[in-house]
């Protein structure tokens, strides 16, 4: 759970890092889509971080069930939750399955339209006579529609919950925690996982209000 | 100056674990607030008795906090809610007001099946003790107590680690039923002694093993345990237990 955890947290650095490109500049966004086509590499990669998810699915699954066997079939009547249980802590596989949901989204929105499109026809993407490879042109077309737009943000929202956790939570699990790193890892955590979370939304946020032509004075 | 209040007393009933149990409900007047919680039961049940009615069954034994004998889910909350840390038979009636509601529940976890009403069977706990909650020490003359020089910072941290009741209100309070904090603060009172590092990594892997043998659960962090104990025993314990338990794993 933690290693997984962490590994997708690595991914989406990375990923927000190349997404802030298209910011600034569609040729530069592109030339990163083109090395990551349908390169044997890009692929292989793909098919890891698939498998990251996977693992990081099932085992939240299966110690999911054994959690709510422990916990045994008797409810409380009353039931006071302490102030310092936060509410991301005690909602991880509901706000990892919207997670998911977003990925689903995602991948068809842009991983169908992309790699598969290249491996499959060689180039052409299933909407909007764009090229496989013109990912600046797919990030604008998707976000031209409002309901896309939100969808999105809903995901980037469970996202930034399930990481404010996730993040000391992982630490936690790793033993590399105690009683004056507990607050450290903590305020690095949400502070890390905010700054990423906004990296994807500013992106969704400018193509959805102008499709990506309105600050371009101010930001390249 | 003591006051007297009246209020409400919801208290679980159940015959056993396999029985669905019930709430039972009765007024009790003119209680003086510097009773203690379980002398307040105590008054339920002499009056129960009185009655010719089944008392009400509840743990406790030492009723001065060292024991870990006593539970009870008070209003939401093990042992009630003591900002300070205290347990159930800690708390006095001066936390309730007139005209209260007080509901009483056991400890609601599979591993602590219930015996009758809200007595609830720990032994579990003892059981993860026995699998490796102690040091090997041959018999004969005891070393001289100077022997073995420990700082004085380490000696408190284990000592707040072994204060540790063993009260299992941790797993009470716990969504997933986990006993990490009870376990962690029993494995770290003795791996934080220089007698507790020759077994350390035998007792990390042993007690970890019985406790998910016992059907307890896996700990998400969500940190209801230590927001609730009467010890205050932290998480900062399980972080250690996960170090000394991937230490041990590591080295096999
Ligand atoms: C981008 C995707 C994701 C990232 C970066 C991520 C990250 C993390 C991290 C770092 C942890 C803490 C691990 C630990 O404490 O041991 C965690 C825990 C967890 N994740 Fe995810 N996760 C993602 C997607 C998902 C998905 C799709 C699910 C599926 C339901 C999920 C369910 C859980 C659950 C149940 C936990 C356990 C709660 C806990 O230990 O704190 N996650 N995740
Ligand atoms: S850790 Fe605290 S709540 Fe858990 S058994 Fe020990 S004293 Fe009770
Ligand atoms: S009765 Fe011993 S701790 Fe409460």
């Amino acid at each position: 759970m933690s290693v997984s955890g962490v590994a997708l947290i690595l991914f989406l650095t990375f990923h927000a890092c190349m997404n802030v490109v298209a910011l600034f500049s569609a040729e530069g966004y592109n030339m990163i889509c083109e090395m990551l086509g349908a390169n044997w590499y890009a692929v292989a990669a793909t098919l890891a971080l698939a498998a990251l998810v996977a693992v990081h699915f099932i085992y939240a699954i299966i110690l999911t069930l054994q959690n709510r066997k422990a916990r045994g079939a008797s409810r409380y009547a009353v039931s006071d939750k302490p102030a310092k249980v936060e509410w991301a802590a005690q909602n991880m596989f509901v706000l990892g399955v919207i997670v998911i949901l977003g990925m689903l989204l995602h991948l068809y929105n842009f991983w169908y339209n992309m790699m598969f499109a290249e491996m499959a026809n060689g180039g052409y993407a299933y909407v909007n006579d764009l090229s496989a490879h013109d990912g600046y042109g797919m990030i604008a077309y998707t976000f031209s529609n409002p309901v896309y737009s939100v969808l999105y943000l809903v995901w980037l929202v469970a996202l930034w919950f399930h990481l404010t956790h996730g993040f000391w939570s992982a630490f936690q699990t790793l033993g590399w925690s105690g009683k004056i790193w507990f607050n450290r890892v903590k305020t690095i955590g949400y502070v890390y996982a905010t700054v990423l979370i906004l990296m994807f939304a500013v992106v969704v946020l400018k193509f959805a209000l102008c499709g990506g032509a309105c600050c371009t004075g101010i930001c390249g | 100056m003591a006051k007297n209040i009246s209020f409400t007393i919801k208290y679980w009933k159940q015959n056993g674990p396999k029985d669905a149990g019930h709430f039972e409900q009765r007024e009790m007047h003119n209680i003086p607030d510097d009773t203690s919680f379980l002398e307040m039961l105590d008054i339920l049940n002499e009056e129960l008795i009185n009655e010719g009615k089944e008392p009400f069954t509840f743990d406790h034994d030492c009723r001065e906090g060292i024991c870990g004998m006593c539970s009870l889910y008070i209003n939401g909350t093990p042992h009630g809610k003591t900002a300070t840390g205290a347990t159930t038979c800690q708390l006095y009636m001066r936390k309730f007001n007139d005209g209260d509601v007080i509901t009483v529940e056991p400890w609601r976890s599979a591993a602590f099946p219930v015996i009758k009403d809200c007595m609830v069977d720990r032994s579990a706990f003892d059981k993860i003790q026995a699998a490796g909650g102690y040091v090997t020490v041959r018999t004969g003359q005891p070393q001289d107590a100077n022997a073995i020089l420990i700082p004085k910072q380490d000696a408190d941290e284990a000592m707040d680690c072994a204060t540790c009741i063993g009260c299992g209100a941790c797993v009470a309070a716990c969504k997933n039923g986990s006993a990490m904090l009870y376990v962690s603060s029993k494995v770290s009172q003795f791996a934080l002694l220089p007698q507790g590092r020759p077994e350390a990594a035998k007792r990390a892997k042993a007690m970890v093993a019985k406790m998910d043998e016992l059907g307890f659960g896996n700990c998400t962090n969500t940190r209801a345990c230590e927001a609730v104990c009467p010890k205050n025993e932290t998480i900062a314990n399980i972080a250690r237990l996960n170090r000394e338990f991937l230490k041990a794993k590591l080295a096999d």
